[in-house]
């Protein structure tokens, strides 16, 4: 007879390693085929750079590279500018003490999670248009702020939470003022956190596809959308390769922000 | 301020602190001097704490007002008191190593990179960490990171030091090693401590004065000696050490002296307050005080033994009265064989003199 | 009592600058997300302009167009119109099944990880949340590529003989249904780990001394400890699921049509009829924040 283990049940490892398969089987399988040194994207005939050469010196090289470059700078700016707002929303939510409207706060930070995509979308489009704001790179980054505020602040809020409010009365019984107690103790100790929000909200910008389609107007496309423009004539095989690289950088993100989370760790044991 | 008096380091007057229906503090009045050890006891809940981080800052009053040296702080933010603190979990910032730490507080007064090392060095040496310098506070045991904090609450010369029950987070000998530490750096440096514990032997062990605190009032203050020998009340003398509490009514009363009846007995105590004959009260006698003999004396007690318990030093025996109250005694184990502390036999108890205290509630 | 008289409460270091430090977030988003989701209201109340764009008339046309047909010129005696009805009935049937789809895989694999050694425990969850940082496009485009009928799947299956004929896959209901669970799927686990993970085994122990066997423990003391973290999970998917645009667009092609595609059209596809585009994120949204409410309530009522 087996010794009892109330954490083991029968199939839950295979369903796991399904759950795995899953969820790799398609980027494996896009990986692998970037390196397909055939113009058929159905069979695999010998491994080649050829399509990655092609995603930086090919016919759409130019548009990629426009793409890739707004698509960087506006996630840069965003991520900044939605982590600054979110760090001081935190330190508001988290260190300002009890008062009367803070579920109505955390509501209005949480709105842009917990509004559809497609609704905020919309509503971005309607309201840019009903200003005269026009539609374009500014558009852009106003609305991936705006989206990003909460995916910068559930991170930061979550550490400052977890580091208790003696540190900053220290600073403060030992003559920092508020600034300062902030400057040198309160923001190196939450660091881990700011960086976390930082990379969550700069993967959320450089991701978005459905809020850009609605607010770029004519001319502007970041990456997303230029994948989305090129894949409804069919997947190309440079298509494959750009979204390779792409899946590349992203892991380096998450295993960056992976070890930002560790180091934050050790150094907070509690 | 007036006259002759030295003026206060630290003066409370009707201080009080309401967290919405619940009050913390009641009506505080107290003054404590220049260069005193006083600590602020009582049970968790009892305001202490409050009572310290008010004057530290961290806490606005209610009610009240507190004076430092003559100067009125209630409206000061913590970063304007010239007060440090000691925290109950260091508080030690995680991101500095111990040089940095200690320096801190004079960072922020703007003093100079020269001043602020030799101040540091000083130190360093004070409380004996040189090797550490460079450590930070997680790779140090808990009594390195107690003399850190120490060092750095010091560091800028503070008119009074406040510890938030510093020793609580260390084992037993280590906390008794710092007791020793902590009052001998107290005597050196001759700055005002107030000390906050729930720990009454750190309490009579190390202040000059204690303030007994109890759901937001102050109960008593007074030397060590003072609160153990001679409680104000029924609180004072059961939370301050063991002692036995026996419902008694006065009879005869002499001054300070009262003839206390409890349970069938009758004995005579001590009392501060006034004390009508026929009031009823407490009869506090501390178990130390009471000697166990078996012949007849002067003022002792009939009784028989009940249970004992050996507790190593000494013996902890109960003792019923004729009258069927019962008395814990303390015999030290001085001599082996103690054949007449078996249960069933009759003894006398003696009661020291002056030993047994009348209470009203 | 002891708590407040030990000083521990909530931290206000801050109290004082506490305004300063908030109104950014909420000019932001008050200025760029509530007030727009406010005119899109207004603007579902509008009198549609033929290409994109309203005309400041106020009109029930985009909710009665939800509704009824009144045929080409708008004079016939009207009818119930069953196409858009239809089509946010099929967005909840399939965010519905990808929300099971999700909750059958990723409770084993949840529990699976939250019972690994804590030194594993951060390799797996790691693997797991890998996919999440990855491009949604990047991943539904991959699950395009791998599905199609002549794509490596159907290639690999005919080639070792398992099939004869390929699989019809593509333009599906369950290719939406797989997409959508491949892009929530995390969401589902994240959660539910956590419930795992503060789930104290001794409760188990001491259903298994009192002859409870393991699927009855499972059933009867698990699951009710870790609901929190399930229904949880649950609405972390089915809420984007139900406003889905790309798994639908890109894997269940014009016969599978979902809300986000529906609303899509109306502003940058043929349709161009703002209004309607509008009424129909409103009912959406309607939808959504129902759902949030229960949940919000029954959250409260834990916590009593």
């Amino acid at each position: 007879m087996r010794t009892f283990d109330p954490r083991r049940y029968t199939g839950f490892f295979t369903i796991t390693l399904a759950c795995l398969f899953i969820l790799y089987a398609p980027l494996a399988v896009v990986a692998v085929y970037s390196f397909n040194d055939s113009l058929s994207i159905t069979r695999f005939e010998g491994v080649s750079l050829r399509w990655y050469q092609d995603v930086f010196f090919g016919l759409e090289a130019g548009k990629f590279r426009t793409a890739a470059w707004n698509s960087f700078t506006i996630a840069i700016m965003a991520a900044t500018a939605a982590t600054m707002i979110a760090t001081a929303a935190a330190i508001g939510m988290v260190r300002g003490g009890n008062f009367k409207g803070k579920p109505a706060s955390f509501a209005l930070i949480s709105m842009p999670i917990m509004v559809p995509e497609i609704v905020t979308a919309v509503a971005t489009l309607i309201f840019f248009s009903a200003i005269g704001f026009s539609l374009g790179y500014v558009s852009i980054l106003v609305a991936h702020i705006v989206f990003c505020i909460p995916f910068a602040y559930l991170p930061i809020s979550a550490r400052l939470q977890g580091i208790e409010a003696t540190f900053e009365e220290a600073a403060q019984d030992l003559y920092a003022s508020r600034w300062n107690a902030f400057r040198y103790v309160l923001a190196p100790i939450m660091a881990p956190g700011i960086m976390s929000g930082f990379l969550l909200a700069f993967i959320i910008s450089l991701d978005d596809f459905i809020i850009t389609n609605f607010v770029k107007g004519a001319g502007v496309e970041t990456l997303p959308t230029a994948i989305f423009g090129a894949v409804k004539q069919g997947i190309k095989p440079d298509i494959m390769a750009l979204s390779t690289l792409l899946l590349l950088f992203s892991i380096l993100i998450v295993t960056l922000s992976y070890l930002i989370g560790r180091t934050g760790d050790a150094k907070n044991p509690e | 301020m007036t006259n002759q008096t030295p003026i206060a380091a630290v003066a409370l007057r009707s201080v009080g602190k309401d967290f919405g229906d619940f009050t913390a503090l009641k009506d505080v009045t107290f003054d404590i001097g220049d260069n005193e050890f006083f600590t602020l006891l009582g049970p968790s809940g009892c305001g202490k704490t409050t009572l310290l981080r008010m004057i530290a800052g961290f806490e606005a009053t209610t009610a009240g007002t507190i004076h430092l040296f003559g100067d009125e702080i209630e409206t000061l933010p913590p970063d304007k008191r010239p007060v440090n603190t000691v925290f109950q979990n260091y508080a030690l910032f995680p991101h500095m190593n111990v040089a940095e730490n200690i320096g801190f507080g004079l960072k922020m007064l703007g003093w100079s990179k020269a001043d602020i090392d030799a101040r540091v060095a000083e130190m360093i040496q004070m409380v004996q960490l040189g090797q550490f310098v460079h450590r930070k506070p997680s790779q140090m045991s808990g009594g390195q990171q107690q003399r850190v904090a120490l060092a750095r609450a010091m560091a800028p010369k503070p008119k009074v030091l406040l510890l938030d029950e510093p020793l609580s987070a260390l084992d037993l000998k280590l906390r008794q090693e710092m007791r020793a530490e902590l009052k001998s750096l107290q005597r050196e440096t001759g700055i005002t401590f107030i000390f906050v514990t729930h720990d009454q032997e750190e309490a009579l062990s190390m202040s000059d004065r204690i303030a007994v605190m109890s759901a937001g009032e102050v109960q008593q203050i007074g030397t060590p000696e003072d609160v153990y020998e001679h409680p104000a009340n029924r609180f004072v003398a059961d939370f301050i050490g063991e002692t036995n509490l026996l419902e008694a009514e006065a009879g005869t009363v002499d001054g300070q002296s009262v003839m206390c009846q409890f349970g069938g007995s009758s004995i005579s105590a001590t009392t501060t307050g006034a004390v009508a004959p026929g009031q009823k009260g407490w009869l506090s006698i501390r178990p130390e005080r009471l000697t166990i003999g078996t012949a007849l004396g002067e003022g002792s007690i009939p009784a028989r033994i009940g249970q004992t318990v050996y507790l190593g030093t000494d013996t902890q025996v109960m003792a019923h009265l004729e009258g069927g109250a019962t008395l814990g005694a303390r015999m030290q184990n001085t001599l082996a064989g103690a054949d007449r502390l078996t249960e069933g036999a009759d003894i006398h108890l003696t009661v020291a003199p002056g030993a047994a205290r009348f209470l009203v509630e | 009592m002891a708590a407040v008289g030990g000083g521990r409460t909530v931290s206000s270091a801050f109290a004082p600058i506490r305004l300063w430090l908030l109104l950014p977030s909420w000019l932001t988003i008050g200025f760029f997300l509530l007030i727009p989701v406010l005119l899109m209201l207004v603007y579902s109340f509008l009198t549609k302009e033929f290409r994109g764009g309203v005309i400041w008339e106020f009109s029930l046309a985009a909710y009665d167009q939800f509704l009824f047909d009144r045929g080409l010129f708008g004079d016939d005696p009207p009818t119930i119109q069953w196409t858009y009805i239809t089509i946010f009935a099929r967005s909840i049937i399939q965010a519905t099944i990808a929300t099971i789809m999700c909750l059958l895989i990723g409770f084993p694999t949840a529990w699976y990880i939250a019972t690994r050694p804590a030194s594993s425990r951060a390799v797996w969850l790691f693997l797991v949340t890998v996919p999440y940082w990855v491009n949604l496009l990047i991943r539904t485009v991959s699950m395009k590529f791998l599905i199609r009928e002549n794509g490596p799947m159907n290639e690999a299956l005919l080639g070792t003989g398992i099939l004869d004929a390929p699989l019809q896959l593509i333009n599906t209901d369950f290719a939406v249904q797989l997409g959508l669970f491949y892009s929530y799927l995390p969401f589902m686990v994240l959660p539910i780990y956590a419930a795992v993970e503060r789930y104290n085994f001794a409760l188990s122990e001491a259903a298994a001394d009192l002859y409870a066997s393991h699927w009855t423990i499972m059933r009867s003391i698990v699951l009710p400890v870790v609901k929190p973290g399930i229904i949880a999970g649950c609405i972390l998917v089915f809420v984007p699921s139900l406003g889905a645009f790309l798994a639908p667009d890109l894997l269940g092609g014009a016969k599978n049509f979902m809300i986000g595609s529906l609303i899509e059209e109306q502003f940058k596809g043929q349709a161009g009829n703002w209004p309607f585009g509008a009424a129909a994120s409103m009912i959406l949204l309607s939808m959504v924040l129902v759902v949030l409410f229960f949940y919000a309530r029954s959250q409260a009522r834990e916590q009593v």
